[in-house]
C-alpha cells in the first residue's frame, strides 16, 4: 500500500489546506466541506491530512478508541487494557456503505455459527475521536445522511437489535468533498460542517506544471519523494501542536466578539452556529500564526470559510456566496 | 468494403481512428494507471472485433451493467452458501480484486454508480475500466465523472468493418517490464501542461494522463526516453477529446509565457524536436469542425431535465431500487425475499431465546420496497397581462391551460399561472391539477398597464423553486409580446427593464429550470428570442395564437 500524497507537497490550494490545519488545531470547529470541480485535488488533500495529525493516546484494541480505561465499553470484551499511542483515525465512509456498516450491527458470523449475540462495531465507532471522510458527500443516500446528522448532533451512536442495546460515543470531525454540479447538499448537513472551502484548478501554467511534476515524482520514485517531504510534513505537525498549546493562552477581546456578532448579523446567517464557528476558527488561526491576541484581521480572514455555506440562498444574487461574504466583511469591518 | 459514394475517400481517416483505438488499448494494457477508455460504438461487428482485443489487458475481465447492485460490486454475505455450510461465507465483490471492468451501456450509468466506480479507480488498485457507450444521440454520453478518470475516449461509431483491419497479436509483458526504465525529459511535463491549457482543459488529470500515455508509448516501442513521437501520440489520444476551446480562441493564451520557451530552448534541442505549434495543429486536425457549437450545446443542456421530470424516490411505483429496512405502513410494500434474507442469520439466536422452532421474523427484519419514479411536471404559465392585447392573450392562455389540464390526468402535469402587469406580478393560480379550481380562479382576470417582464420572471422563478421542493419538475412558459417597459424597481424605463429581464433569465437558467418562450406579438420580437437564448429555452413566435394551437405547441415543445 502506497503512502498517501504528502500534505506539504500539495501545490497551491492555500484555503483548503488552511481549513484542514485549523480543524486539526481545534477539532471542535467541526469539520470541513470541500467543494470543487473535477481534478482539483480534493480527495488528495483529505487523504494527505491523516499523515499530518498528531497521534492520540487510546486504549489498545478498543473499538471506539477510548482515551481512558474506564471508557472502554463492555461489549468490546477487552481483557487487557493498556494505553498506547496511535495515529488519529481517519475513516472513509464509501458511498455504497450500508446502514449496518456505518452504525455497526450484530456480528452475523457469530450469530450464525455459534448462536452468540456479539456487537460488530461500524465505521462510526472507528471514527470516534478522529475524522470521518465522505467523498462525494452530495451523492450520499438520504437515510445515511439522516443517520449521520443524528449522530453528529448527539455525539453518540445507538444500535438496537435482537434485544441488544448498544450505545457508544461517536465524536468525529466530518470532512466531505464533492462537486456541486452533481447535486446540492441539504442545508441541515451543510450546517454540520464548520468550514467550507471552494477549490478550483490553478490557472497559471507554472503552478500546473509543478502539480504534474510532483505527482509524477510521487508515482515514479515513491520512496525518495516521501523522504523529501516527510520533514516538511513533520514541521507542520509540530506547528499544529504548538498552536494547540497556544490556543489555551489566547485571549479574546470583547471588541472581537462584537465584530463577530455584527458580521453574522449583517450576513443574516441562521442560528448562532456561525458566530461560534467563526470565533473558534479565528482563534485557531491566530494560534497557528503564533499571534498573542485575537484581532479583527483574524476574523476577516476566516469569515469566508466559516460563513459562506450558512447564508440563505438568494436566487436574486448572481455572485457566489463567497463573494457575498467578502463584500459584507468589507462593509462591516472595513 | 467501401461505403458507396462516401466510403472511398473516408477510408484512410476511418482506418486511422481504428489504429488509434488499437494503440490506446495497447497503452492501457501496459499501464493500468491510465484508468481505462470510453468506447463509443453501437453493437456490431466493429465493436465485436474491438472487444476481442480486450483480451490484451492482463487481468481478469468482469462485465458489469448500469443496474449492478452494491452487493455485487462490494461484496456481502453469501446467504445461500452460509446457510448450506453453516459457516460464515463472505461473497467477494467485483471491486475487491484488481481486474478489468467492462461496463456495458455506459451512457445509462447513474451518477451513483459513476461515483462508486470513480472511487475504485482513484483507490489505485490497478483497476481498468472499459466503458462501452452505445449512445445514439449526442447528449447520451458517459457520466463526466467517469470520463474524467479514463485516459482515452474512442469513437468507433463512424467506421465500418472494412476499416477495422485485423491487427497482429500483442503481448504487453515486455513493455510492462520496460516501462519502469523509461525516463522523461524535464521539459515534456511543461509542454503537455501548456498544450492542455491551450485547449481549455481545466482538470489536471489530463496532463497527468498524457504524461503516463507518453511513457507507455515509449515503452511500447522499446525506447529508453520519451521523445516527440510519444508526446504527439499521447496528445492525440488523451488531450484531443477533452478540448473545450480552440487554441487562441480567447485571451487565456496570454497565460502561456513566451519568454519561458526561450529559456528552455537550450535543453529542448537534444530531446524535443516538435514545437508546440505542430502539436497544436495535429490535435486541431482531430477536433470536429463544430467543436464550439457542440460545447455550447452541452452547456445549454447542463442542469436541464429531459422533459419528463426529475427522478425522485418513493415506495409505491416507478423503477425498483434496492429495498431497505423500514416499517410497514404509509402504503409501503414489503419485500418478502429481502425480509427473509435479513431474518435468516438470526434464526439460531432466536430459537434459543424463545424455545420455539419455527421461522421467526421480527419487525427489524422487515425490508420495504423502494421505487424511483419520475416526478410530476409543472407548467408554470407566465402571462403578460399588460396593455392592449392583454385581454385576448389572457383569454387564450386560460383556454390553453384548461386544455392542457384536461389532458393532464394522462400526462400527470400540474399547471400554475403567474400574470404580470402594471408594476408587479401575481400568482393567479398556484400549482394544481384540479380543473374545477382552475376554472373558478381564472374566471376573472384583470388586464392592462405596463409590462414588468422581469418581475414576472422572478415570480415564476420563486414559484418554481418552491415547487421543486415539493417534488415537482417545473417548466416556465412565458407568453408575451416582449416589449418590457417596467424595471424590477417599478420604474418605467425600457433599457433597465430589458436588462433586468435578461438578468432574471440568467437566474432561471442557473437554477436549471426549463423554459419556453411564446411570442404573441404580431411580428417576432428580437429581444424575446435573445431572452429565450439566455434562458436556454425554445422560442416560438405565434402571432394571434388561439388556445388549441397554444396547448398543442406547448405539449409538442415539451415532449421533444
Amino acid at each position: 500500500m502506497k503512502h498517501p500524497f504528502p500534505f506539504s507537497a500539495i501545490v497551491g490550494q492555500a484555503e483548503m489546506k488552511q481549513a484542514m490545519i485549523l480543524t486539526a488545531i481545534d477539532p471542535s470547529i467541526g469539520g470541513v466541506l470541500v467543494f470543487g470541480d473535477r481534478g482539483t485535488g480534493k480527495s488528495t488533500a483529505v487523504r494527505a491530512l491523516a499523515a499530518l495529525l498528531p497521534p492520540i493516546m487510546a486504549v489498545q484494541g478498543c473499538p471506539v478508541n477510548s482515551a481512558k480505561v474506564a471508557d472502554v465499553p463492555d461489549w468490546a470484551m477487552l481483557d487487557e487494557k493498556t494505553l498506547v499511542e496511535m495515529p488519529t483515525p481517519v475513516v472513509d465512509l464509501p458511498l455504497g456503505a450500508t446502514e449496518d456498516r456505518v452504525t455497526g450491527a450484530l456480528d452475523i458470523e457469530k450469530a450464525l455459527t455459534k448462536g452468540e449475540k456479539a456487537f460488530q462495531p461500524g465505521l462510526l465507532a472507528r471514527a470516534n475521536r478522529g475524522y470521518l471522510y465522505i467523498d462525494e458527500v452530495n451523492l450520499l443516500e438520504d437515510h445515511i445522511v439522516d443517520l449521520l446528522l443524528d449522530v453528529a448532533q448527539s455525539g453518540e451512536n445507538v444500535v438496537e437489535r435482537e434485544g441488544l442495546s448498544i450505545r457508544h460515543s461517536a465524536r468525529f470531525v466530518l470532512v466531505g468533498s464533492g462537486n456541486p454540479e452533481e447535486g446540492e447538499l441539504r442545508p441541515q448537513l451543510l450546517d454540520r460542517f464548520g468550514l467550507s472551502v471552494e477549490v478550483a484548478s490553478p490557472k497559471d501554467i507554472a503552478t500546473r506544471v509543478d502539480v504534474i511534476k510532483r505527482r509524477d515524482a510521487y508515482e515514479n520514485d515513491n520512496t525518495a519523494f516521501m523522504l523529501r517531504w516527510q520533514a516538511e510534513d513533520a514541521a507542520i505537525r509540530d506547528q499544529i501542536l504548538t498552536a494547540r498549546r497556544a490556543l489555551a493562552e489566547l485571549t479574546t477581546p470583547d471588541k472581537t466578539l462584537h465584530d463577530v456578532a455584527e458580521l453574522c448579523l449583517a450576513l443574516g446567517s441562521d442560528g448562532l452556529r456561525g458566530e461560534l464557528t467563526l470565533l473558534k476558527a479565528a482563534r485557531a488561526y491566530a494560534a497557528w500564526r503564533n499571534d498573542t491576541a485575537l484581532t479583527r484581521l483574524h476574523v476577516k480572514e476566516m469569515a469566508p470559510m466559516a460563513l459562506r455555506h450558512r447564508l440563505r440562498r438568494d436566487p436574486l444574487d448572481e455572485a457566489g456566496s463567497g463573494t457575498r461574504v467578502a463584500r459584507i466583511v468589507e462593509e462591516t469591518l472595513g | 468494403m467501401g461505403r458507396g459514394s462516401r466510403g472511398s475517400w473516408k477510408k484512410p481517416l476511418a482506418e486511422a481512428i481504428w489504429h488509434r483505438a488499437v494503440l490506446a488499448l495497447q497503452l492501457l494494457a501496459i499501464d493500468p494507471g491510465l484508468g481505462g477508455m470510453a468506447l463509443r460504438a453501437r453493437a456490431g461487428p466493429v465493436r465485436d472485433r474491438f472487444s476481442g482485443l480486450l483480451a490484451w489487458l492482463p487481468e481478469v475481465q468482469h462485465r458489469i451493467h448500469p443496474a449492478i447492485s452494491d452487493e455485487a460490486l462490494f461484496g456481502g454475505l453469501d446467504l445461500s452458501a452460509t446457510l448450506a455450510t453453516g459457516a460464515f461465507v463472505q461473497e467477494q465483490g467485483l471491486l475487491a480484486r484488481p481486474g478489468t471492468l467492462v461496463l456495458t451501456m455506459a451512457e445509462r450509468a447513474t451518477t451513483q454508480l459513476a461515483a462508486r466506480l470513480a472511487m475504485t479507480l482513484d483507490a489505485g488498485h490497478a483497476h481498468r475500466l472499459v466503458a462501452m457507450d452505445e449512445g445514439a444521440e449526442p447528449d447520451e454520453v458517459l457520466n463526466p465523472k467517469l470520463a474524467e478518470r479514463l485516459a482515452f475516449a474512442v469513437d468507433l461509431s463512424e467506421i465500418s468493418i472494412g476499416d477495422a483491419v485485423s491487427v497482429s497479436d500483442f503481448n504487453p509483458s515486455a513493455a510492462i517490464t520496460h516501462l519502469r526504465q523509461v525516463t522523461v525529459p524535464d521539459d515534456i511535463c511543461d509542454q503537455l501542461t501548456r498544450i492542455a491549457a491551450q485547449f481549455g482543459i481545466d482538470s489536471l488529470r489530463a496532463p497527468l494522463f498524457a504524461l503516463r500515455a507518453a511513457k507507455a508509448h515509449a515503452a511500447l516501442l522499446g525506447k529508453m526516453s520519451v521523445d516527440a513521437d510519444d508526446v504527439e501520440a499521447a496528445c492525440l489520444l488523451v488531450l484531443a477529446h477533452r478540448a473545450t476551446q480552440m487554441p487562441g480562441s480567447d485571451e487565456e493564451e496570454q497565460d502561456t509565457p513566451e519568454p519561458e520557451q526561450n529559456e528552455t530552448e537550450q535543453d529542448q534541442s537534444d530531446t524535443l524536436d516538435m514545437p508546440d505549434e505542430m502539436l497544436l495543429e495535429a490535435i486541431k486536425a482531430l477536433l470536429p469542425d463544430n467543436l464550439l457549437d457542440r460545447i455550447a450545446a452541452q452547456k445549454a443542456r447542463q442542469g436541464k431535465g429531459s422533459g419528463s421530470g426529475a427522478a425522485r424516490k418513493g415506495n409505491r411505483r416507478g423503477r425498483p431500487m434496492p429495498s431497505r429496512a423500514g416499517r410497514l405502513g404509509d402504503g409501503a410494500r414489503i419485500d418478502i425475499v429481502a425480509t427473509l434474507r435479513a431474518a435468516a442469520p438470526w434464526q439460531t439466536i432466536r430459537k434459543q431465546a424463545t424455545g420455539r422452532d419455527n421461522l421467526q421474523v421480527r419487525s427489524e427484519d422487515i425490508r420495504v420496497k423502494r421505487f424511483e419514479e419520475k416526478s410530476d411536471r409543472l407548467l408554470m404559465f407566465t402571462v403578460d397581462a399588460s396593455g392592449s392585447s392583454a385581454l385576448s392573450r389572457l383569454a387564450e392562455a386560460k383556454g390553453a391551460i384548461e386544455l392542457l389540464l384536461a389532458q393532464a390526468y394522462a400526462r400527470r402535469d400540474h399547471v400554475a399561472l403567474v400574470s404580470f402587469r402594471g408594476s408587479e406580478a401575481e400568482v393567479l393560480l398556484p400549482p394544481t391539477r384540479s380543473l374545477v379550481q382552475t376554472k373558478r380562479r381564472l374566471a376573472a382576470l384583470p388586464g392592462g398597464g405596463g409590462t414588468p417582464l422581469a418581475a414576472g420572471i422572478v415570480m415564476a422563478l420563486e414559484q418554481s423553486i418552491a415547487a421543486t421542493r415539493k417534488g415537482l419538475t417545473p417548466t416556465i412558459v412565458i407568453l408575451t409580446d416582449g416589449r418590457a417597459n417596467v424595471a424590477l424597481d417599478g420604474a418605467g424605463n425600457r433599457v433597465q427593464a430589458a436588462a433586468d429581464a435578461q438578468r432574471m433569465a440568467q437566474m432561471v437558467r442557473a437554477q436549471g429550470i426549463d423554459a419556453l418562450v411564446i411570442d404573441t406579438g404580431n411580428r417576432p420580437e428580437p429581444a424575446l428570442s435573445a431572452l429565450a437564448q439566455t434562458l436556454g429555452a425554445i422560442y416560438l413566435p405565434m402571432p394571434r395564437a388561439d388556445a388549441a394551437r397554444l396547448s398543442q405547441a406547448v405539449a409538442a415543445a415539451l415532449d421533444d
